[in-house]
């Protein structure tokens, strides 16, 4: 193997090792250490109630644009009425948590990579250790609970406002039939599909928290060190979330049927 | 007593630390003097142990910290206080609540009480009347005595300064110095300053620490090291330049 692919190769695995040691000191904290419950409120208030508008207009226009989608297909066979059932199921198990949380990702993990590096680069972070205080239990837990909580809630209100905007469009601009578009929708619509988004979003959200923090925590020194932390924790939290939504989807199928 | 005893430490391909020795004792007022980017911080990080060395000891009153995992060192962090160079004040707090943060999980300790501690901290500092304000809205002297009041409110045994006079005009720097010898006198505790700043240095230290090359290069009193006769050392003390040297 070439230097630079063997040093790659390296930083890669060490990387993994760091973030792994990182989530054991996660657990080891949330079981062993009194819960932080003024920061836990804190960062709830900043990931979740901040985060209802950019999630709202999301979910509303996602469900709009899916609907659109899907009646303009089922119109050409005649199943106008199935175009809820659609927008629900998508919106419920797939578009709903990843939608939010690559939202939230770049809202919520860029703010957490950019305020804990630029604690890292100040100082502030060995301060917290001189202090007595172990960074894990006061910065990075809170943010890791309030994500894990958060996101499963703005994902309901995302899938929420996604259906009912889906049902604006379908019902009062394409001219579907609402009671059968309706009945249709309750009758394809399972409660699996709606545990699956919620069980997704909440591992999404820790996936969020859990790069966003790890970024923040070895960023690099100076203004660079901050930006470059913040871009990366953003691009691997997406690309986290796209490919253990693949995973999380076939094995949520097995297990929810 | 604070030992440190081969201690070397390496970034990349840099070898900061190369083997330093040295013993403190209980209430001893030391000075760690070098150049700029000589390890001096470097140093100062390892007695408190926000770093590990690569080898060698830290021991503090027998306890070697090299040894201990970061859980284990909270407790023993407890007897410390540090100052760090930029004064690493939370700037999401009011200078109360920064001065208040190592007090605020202490189960005994009344809310009253905690006001009070705080209110005594800034006192000792000068700095009555700025509980409410931000860091934003500090002098960089004022930041690093709110950082002190933070370091000795909790009173801790040892205190660590990182470069306390870097950054400061001459007036705001004697009255750094001036306040690092009153809290040294008036709470009795071992203080350890990191600086290049001979003026300070020769004010504050009872004994100064020559840090050069990654060792331990000489100590003694200020007065012994102005009369060194060592070029290495005379040249750094009387801030004199080598013409054969690369610029830093």
């Amino acid at each position: 193997m070439s230097g630079p692919a063997h040093r790659r190769l390296f930083a890669l695995l060490s990387g993994l090792g760091r973030v792994s040691l990182l989530l054991a000191e996660i657990f080891r904290s949330i079981i062993l250490q009194r819960p932080r419950w003024s920061e836990i409120i804190h960062q709830l208030h900043f990931v979740g109630v901040k985060s209802q508008g950019v999630v709202s207009v999301t979910g509303a226009f996602t469900g709009m644009v899916l609907c659109a989608q899907a009646f303009f297909q089922f119109h050409k066979v005649g199943m106008d009425t199935a175009t809820l059932a659609v927008v629900s199921v998508s919106m419920s198990s797939e578009l709903g948590p990843v939608l939010t949380s690559l939202i939230v990702a770049g809202r919520v993990g860029a703010a957490m990579a950019a305020e804990l590096g630029t604690m890292k680069v100040t100082e502030q972070i060995d301060a917290l250790r001189t202090l007595a205080t172990h960074p894990v239990d006061y910065l990075v837990v809170p943010r890791v609970l309030a994500s894990v909580i958060a996101l499963p809630l703005l994902t309901a209100e995302s899938i929420v406002i996604g259906i009912g905007a889906g049902y604006l469009v379908g019902v009062h601009l394409l001219g579907i039939d609402g009671t059968y578009a309706w009945a249709n929708m309750i009758r394809y619509t399972q409660a699996s599909h709606v545990i699956m988004g919620v069980i997704k979003s909440s591992v999404f959200g820790g996936i969020i928290a859990l790069v966003s923090c790890y970024k923040g925590l070895h960023c690099g020194q100076g203004a660079e060190g901050v930006g470059k932390a913040t871009t990366e924790a953003v691009v691997i939290t997406s690309i986290s979330i796209l490919i253990s939504n693949f995973f999380l989807t076939l094995i949520l199928t097995k297990l929810l049927p | 007593m604070i030992e440190v005893r081969d201690l070397k430490k390496r970034f990349g391909p840099t070898q900061v630390l190369s083997g330093v020795t040295f013993q403190i004792e209980k209430g001893e007022s030391v000075v760690i003097i070098g150049r700029s980017g000589g390890g001096k911080s470097i140093l100062l990080k390892h007695l408190i142990g926000l770093l590990s060395p690569d080898t060698g000891e830290v021991r503090i009153d027998g306890q070697d910290l090299a040894r201990m995992n970061e859980r284990a060192l909270l407790g023993i962090r407890r007897r410390f206080g540090m100052l760090f160079q930029g004064a690493a004040l939370f700037d999401s707090m009011s200078v109360a609540e920064n001065v208040a943060f190592p007090l605020r999980h202490e189960k005994l300790i009344t809310q009253n009480e905690i006001a009070r501690r705080v209110d005594e901290a800034l006192e000792v500092v000068d700095l009555r009347g700025t509980q409410d304000r931000k860091p934003a809205e500090l002098s960089g002297g004022m930041r690093k005595r709110v950082g002190l009041a933070r370091a000795i409110v909790y009173r801790p045994e040892i205190l660590l300064y990182d470069e306390p006079t870097t950054g400061l005009d001459p007036i705001t720097s004697d009255s750094i110095d001036q306040l690092i010898m009153r809290v040294c006198s008036q709470l009795k505790v071992t203080s350890i300053v990191v600086t290049h700043d001979m003026r300070s240095a020769r004010r504050v230290g009872r004994r100064i620490l020559f840090l050069h090359m990654g060792r331990i290069y000489t100590s003694g009193t200020a007065t012994e090291l102005f009369a060194s006769d060592d070029p290495v050392v005379h040249r750094f003390v009387n801030g004199i330049s080598d013409s054969q040297e690369h610029v830093l």
